[in-house]
Order: structure tokens, then sequence, then C-alpha cells
């Protein structure tokens, strides 16, 4: 990993390029963005009146708007590019009809951004994790399945009839969010269900999205980097199987709080269901430190494999903690609070964020045939880490604290509000980080992808020079 | 795993399960639920919303309230409260009654004064025992029945939140936050139009220590004209506006605070009882229900 050059990249990897170009690329670019509005969002808490006069930033706006960026804008299409690669290479096959994939790719971005104009100028749906408009879904959607049939395609004339444990983590992944995002997008946005069934469907979207298609995504792509950094074969295929078909079981059933104005038993069932989503997180711990462990390991500084193996260790703790916090007596204080919001946190940056940064430091040079300098690479994780710690840590505490004082009642709103105010500021540090992160990984996977163009333009113009007519040479 | 086919079938099997659980089963079960009656009035419930509370409703979903502001009311069990109303003509034979019917409660009555608390029973079995025993001795008592929790306690909801308070939502936003107040009771608590305006346009000139940003561009700062605008707001201090000039809301400030004021669930249910406050003497101001 330390020389300059790759040898150039194989029919494979050249077959992926302007896809995952365009996916990568413009998912850099959005997570830039959305920390913006993460931060804008973030300084209500330090100043309300800063950002008041600006209808755009509101926190009502600016939140949504970050979400919308991180989870459409970043995390799918990255996912996606991240998906297409790992079938493409492990089915030996070139990635079928790379063209229109590209332009799949483009759309979404424009569906994105169409999303983004939507819920700053307040047309928002109001559904968590589905804010986007029901115009820009429909082009969300589109670019999707146009993007998603090459990728089966690519996955039924697969050369290697053999399947690796990531290719199902990728499978079922596309299938989850056609599913899940189609439902919602229906039954939310073009023919509204009654009442609290609205609800229903929006926490099953969202409990569906959050803790079982970003673990899906994500841990695809840990199965395939942490055997290949660490030189070792993956553990136990029987243990990643279990992972894969627990994690859709129980995460399937999780996203209602207990206390909601539902039919009791559903809030049961996503408790139970919480508390099971233990077990792939106790499977997924034995597997990484039997996979990646042991003593002949080279230490890790902040290189590829470091994002990887961080990112699973925070799927686990995200999931102990959601399992905590869903167990009726802490749903209590925890509910409505801070809490929730850094476990999920924990899960979008310190494992869903971090785990695609390792695909795409991994995938991205083979594909444009030139060497990252790890500098680079660790100069982004030593901000990427400690920021997203810095960032959901403080808002557990601050949840727990606020959460003990919203069950007092003889405690004035006002405090409760208070409590946790110092923890969401020091939070901001954090977030901070991960904003100076995110610009350092813009540069990164933009400087990949530019100097594959510069060195694509030298080609041809030194063949351009070189050419001489056959007349003048003989 | 072998085959493509068993990867999306288990996928297939276990999303399945969870969709018909969490989607089909809820819009089988409310999907159609239709307008209720209250009990014991008898009134249909919930009314729908003004033209303009409508419009506010969009205000509330566009500027994201949700994102700090929660609608459901939890609660922690219920508390069922006799009253004794009347002791008739004769007290004695009164007291005697109560004693019999349920010992605990003639402990403190003294039934010098009435309307006096009795005290607590189990549940409303033993209170309308109660209830007929000091009717026979000559007396009067009502039941009330009082759920408890914190929620309940800090005035948010008078009873916990059922199906129905939704029905009329077009977008329903429970909410999961509560970085701000709960919204649920907001038209019962906050009856104050001016009041909410204020709230709005600069949070701090009525609860000085909030940390919710103001929402100035739902506000017009202009020039007074001939005379002062009937619905400008009463701004002093540092939140005044220069001199000569005023600020007066615009449609969808007056639309939002038109559904803040429509929020209100405190009308009795079947599945959700609750003994509303007897008297509208209270309205508008927070009051503790115990």
């Amino acid at each position: 990993m330390t020389a300059t050059t790759l040898p150039s990249p194989g029919p494979i990897d050249r077959s992926c390029r302007s896809p995952l170009f365009a996916l990568f690329g413009g998912a850099a670019g959005w997570l830039a963005l959305s920390s913006a509005f993460g931060l804008a969002a973030a300084m209500t808490f330090h100043n309300p009146a800063l950002l008041a006069g600006c209808s755009v930033l509101t926190f009502g706006r600016a939140y949504p708007a970050w979400a919308h960026l991180f989870i459409y804008g970043f995390g799918v299409p990255t996912a996606l590019g991240a998906g297409l690669w790992l079938l493409a290479r492990l089915g030996r096959i070139k990635a079928m009809n790379p063209a229109l994939i590209t332009v799949g790719a483009k759309l979404w971005h424009v569906g994105v951004l169409v999303g983004l104009l939507g819920i700053v100028t307040g047309d928002s749906s109001g559904f968590e994790w589905l804010e986007l408009p029901r115009y820009a879904a429909v082009i969300l959607f589109l670019a999707f399945m146009l993007m998603t049939v090459w990728l089966f395609m690519t996955f039924s004339w697969r050369a290697e009839p053999r399947l690796y444990p990531s290719q199902w983590f990728v499978l079922a992944a596309v299938f989850w969010f056609i599913w899940i995002f189609s439902t919602a997008v229906f039954l939310l946005q073009m023919h509204p269900v009654r009442g609290v069934v609205q609800a229903a469907v929006a926490w099953w979207f969202a409990g569906n999205l959050l803790n079982v298609w970003l673990p899906l995504a994500g841990l695809a792509v840990t199965f395939y980097v942490l055997p290949k950094l660490s030189g070792k074969p993956l553990h136990s295929y029987y243990l990643a199987l279990f992972i894969f078909v627990t994690v859709a079981l129980f995460g399937s059933w999780t996203g209602m709080p207990v206390q909601a104005p539902l039919p009791a038993w559903m809030g049961i069932f996503s408790s139970t269901a919480a508390a099971l989503m233990v077990v792939p997180a106790l499977a997924l711990g034995i597997l990484v430190v039997k996979t990646s462990g042991g003593g002949d390991q080279p230490p890790c500084f902040g290189g590829v494999l470091c994002f990887a193996k961080f990112g699973a260790f925070m799927l686990i703790l995200a999931t102990l903690l959601a399992a905590v916090a869903a167990c009726p007596v802490m749903a209590r204080v925890t509910e409505f609070t801070w809490f929730t919001e850094g476990q999920v946190l924990l899960r979008l940056y310190g494992f869903f964020a971090m785990t695609l940064f390792a695909a795409v430091y991994h995938i991205l040079p083979r594909i444009s045939g030139r060497e990252i300098s790890p500098r680079r690479v660790r100069a982004h994780f030593w901000l990427a880490m400690p920021g997203s710690l810095l960032l959901a840590l403080p808002l557990l505490a601050g949840g727990v604290r606020q959460g003990l004082r919203l069950a007092d009642a003889a405690v004035p709103f006002q405090e409760t509000a208070r409590a946790a105010v110092l923890w969401v500021r020091i939070s901001t540090l954090g977030e901070t980080l991960i904003a100076l992160g995110a610009l350092v990984y813009l540069a990164n996977v933009g400087w990949l992808i530019l100097s594959h163009y510069r060195a694509l333009l030298k080609r041809e113009m030194t063949d351009a020079l070189a050419w001489q007519p056959v007349e003048v040479k003989s | 795993m072998k085959s493509g086919s068993l990867v999306f079938l288990t996928a297939f099997v276990a999303l399945a399960f969870s969709w018909t659980g969490f989607v089909l089963v809820p819009q089988l079960q409310l999907g159609r639920l239709e307008a209720a009656k209250t009990v014991p009035a008898g009134d249909a419930y919930p009314v729908a919303r003004s033209g303009q509370a409508r419009q506010g409703a969009e205000v509330y979903r566009s500027l994201g309230c949700v994102y700090c502001h929660s609608r459901q009311i939890g609660q922690q069990g219920t508390t069922v409260e006799v009253t004794l109303t009347s002791v008739g003509t004769n007290a004695a034979n009164v007291l005697s009654a109560i004693q019999k019917a349920a010992p605990h409660l003639a402990a403190t009555a003294s039934l010098a004064s009435v309307p006096q608390v009795l005290g607590q029973v189990a549940d409303t079995a033993l209170a309308d025992d109660a209830v007929t025993a000091i009717a026979e001795a000559g007396g009067e008592a009502t039941v009330a029945i009082l759920p408890d929790g914190p929620d309940i306690r800090r005035r948010w909801g008078r009873r916990r939140s059922v199906a129905q308070d939704y029905l009329y939502d077009p977008v329903v936003q429970p909410g999961i936050r509560r970085f701000g107040p709960d919204l649920t009771d907001a038209g019962a608590t906050r009856a104050s139009a001016e009041w909410q305006l204020l709230h709005l346009y600069a949070p701090k000139t009525v609860v000085p220590d909030s940390t919710m940003p103001g929402y100035p561009f739902l506000f017009v700062e202009r020039k007074i004209g001939k005379t002062p605008a009937p619905d400008a707001l009463p701004l002093s201090g540092t939140f005044a506006p220069p001199d000569g000039h005023e600020v007066v809301p615009t449609e969808e400030a007056q639309a939002l605070v038109a559904y803040l004021l429509s929020l209100r669930a405190d009308a009795p249910l079947y599945e959700s009882p609750v003994t509303p406050p007897p008297a509208p003497a209270t309205n508008g101001v927070a009051v503790a229900t115990k």
C-alpha cells in the first residue's frame, strides 16, 4: 500500500469507474453540505436568535436538511456504489450497463437537490427520515430503480457462482430499500393513510432504515474490507449468516416508541426486538475480533482498516444503547430526550459513515488507478473518529440528565431543557470535527477522481504528440 | 447461503412479516377509525378544525416544529377521587354511610365543609359504591377520574393520547423529541393569541430563559400608517421596533397561532377516561390538577 501508483485497473474495476465516480463524487459533496446544515442546526442551542431571521436555516428546516443530505445525499449513493463494486468483484464480472447506472446516479443527485430545495423552502413532508417532498421522492425512486436493475443484472450474470456474505448483505439492502421507501412514499405522501396509522408507517420506515438497512449496507463493506486488509479470511461464514438473519428478523420490528399512542402491543414488540438486536451485535463483536484481531497485526494508526473496525464497534455500541433505551423502565427516562439523538448519531457517523469511508478509500484508488497518500486518509480518520464520539457521547449524557428531570414533574420544564444544553454545546465540537473531516474527505475523493482525469488527459496529450502519420514515418 | 434466491427469500419473509405487523395490521385496526363519542356527554370527537387552523397545520409542518415539540401524552395509572358535595340534612348519617362503604375515606372526613375531597379509591366500582351509599344517607358526592404521570402533572394534557386525537390531522406528527414542551393541550394552557404571537416573534419576550428560536420572518415590520394596526404586537424594551414602526403578524403567523390554539385533547373517551375540570373559570391559566 505504499506504492504511489497501482497496477492498471482490471476490466472489472474499469467497468465500475464512471458510475462510481458519479456516485462517490456527488455523495462526498452532499456530505460536506449536510455537515454545514448540521452546524447551522446546532447553532440554535448556542444562540437561538443567531439564525432566527433566516427561514431557510431555522432549526426545523436545517435539521431535516441535514438528515436528508446525510441519508439520501451521502449514504444511499455511497452504499450503492460500494455494493455495485462488491457485486462485480465478487461475481467476477464487469458491471452491466455502466452508462445507464451513471445516468441513474446523476438523476439521483438531481433528486437529492430537488428534495433539499423543497425542505428548506418549507415543503418538507413532515415525516422523519423521509422529509423529501413527493416530487423529489419520485425522482429518487426512478433513479434508484434505474441503477438497481443493472445491479441485479450484474449479480445474476456473475461468473463466480459461489456467494460471499457481502453479496447477501448488498442484495438484501437493495431489496429492503426498495420496499420500505416505496411503502413509505406511497402510504405517507401519495395516498396518505389516516390518523395514527401514518405515525406507525413513518416509525416502521425509520426503524427499518436505521436498524436494518444501515447495518446491511454497512456490514457488506465490513465483511469484505476487514478480511482483505487484515490478511485473514472471514472468521466464520455461519456467524455472518447468523448476523444476516437475526438483523433482518429482529431489526425489522424496531421503531415504535414505547409510549406512542398506538396499540400497546406495537411498542412491546419493538422493545423486545430492540433487546433481541443485542444477539447480532454480540455475534458481530466475535466476528470482528476473530477476523481482524490477533498478534501479528500491523498496528492501526488511522488507515482504511481503522475506519472499518471502528465502524463495526460503533454499530455494536449503538445497538446495545438502543436495547437499553428500549427497555420500558429506561424508556421513561430516555424517550423524548437527546439520548435517542446520540444513539442514532453514533450509528450514522460512528458506524455507517466510517464504514463507507473505508469502502471508498479501498475502492476508489483501484478504479482510478491512483494511490491516495496514507497521510490524507489518516488526517480524515483523526477528524472523523473523535468527531463522531464527541458528537454522540455528550448527547447521551445530556439526554439522561434531561430525561431524569423530565420524568420528575416537580422540575420546571425550562430546567429540563437547560440540563442538556451544555452537553449539546459540547457536541457541537464533535460536529465541527466531522464537518472538517467531511471537507478532507471531499478533497480526497475529488483529488482521486480529478487525478484520474488528469492522467487521462496527459496520456491523450502524449499520444497526440507522439502520433505521426504513417506516410511520414515510413 | 448458496444462491441468490435464498437471500431474497430470507429478506422477503423477514420484511413481509414486519410489514404485515406494523403497516397492514394497524391499517386494518385503525385505518377506518370513525369519530368517537365523548363519555358520558356523547359529543362527537374529534371536531374538524377551522380553515385557518388547517392552514396553520401546514405552517407547523413546514417550519419543522415537530423536531422540538412532541404531541403525545403518556400516562402512568389513574386515580379515582371521591368528592363530597353535600351532606344533606343528617351529617352523622352520611359519615356512618361513608364508614361502611369505604372506611379509609371516612378517616379524614370532617364534614365541616363541602365540597370536600374525601380521598382516593382503587377503582370506579368502589367509588360508585361509596357515592350510592352517601346518596342513600341523604348526601351527595361526585367521582372524578384523574389520570396521572409526569406529562399530566406538567399539565401538558389531561389524559393519555389515543388514536382518536389524531384523526383529523392531515399530517400526523406525534414527535419524539421534547427539546420544547409537549403541545398536546397548548390551546388550553396558553389560550391567548397575543401570547402565542409574541412567543413566535421573539420567545424571550414572554419566556425569558427560552431556548426556542424566534420566527421573525412570520412577521412584517413596517411604518405605522395613519393609525396603528390593531394586530400590531405590544413589544417593548430591546424587542421593540424602531420608533414609528410596528410589527404585525403575517397570515402565516395568524394561521399557525389558530392551529396552536386548536390543540386540545381533553375530551373524555371510553378508552381514555378523564373527568374534565368542573368550571371554565380556570380557562387560559395553567393550573395543576393536583
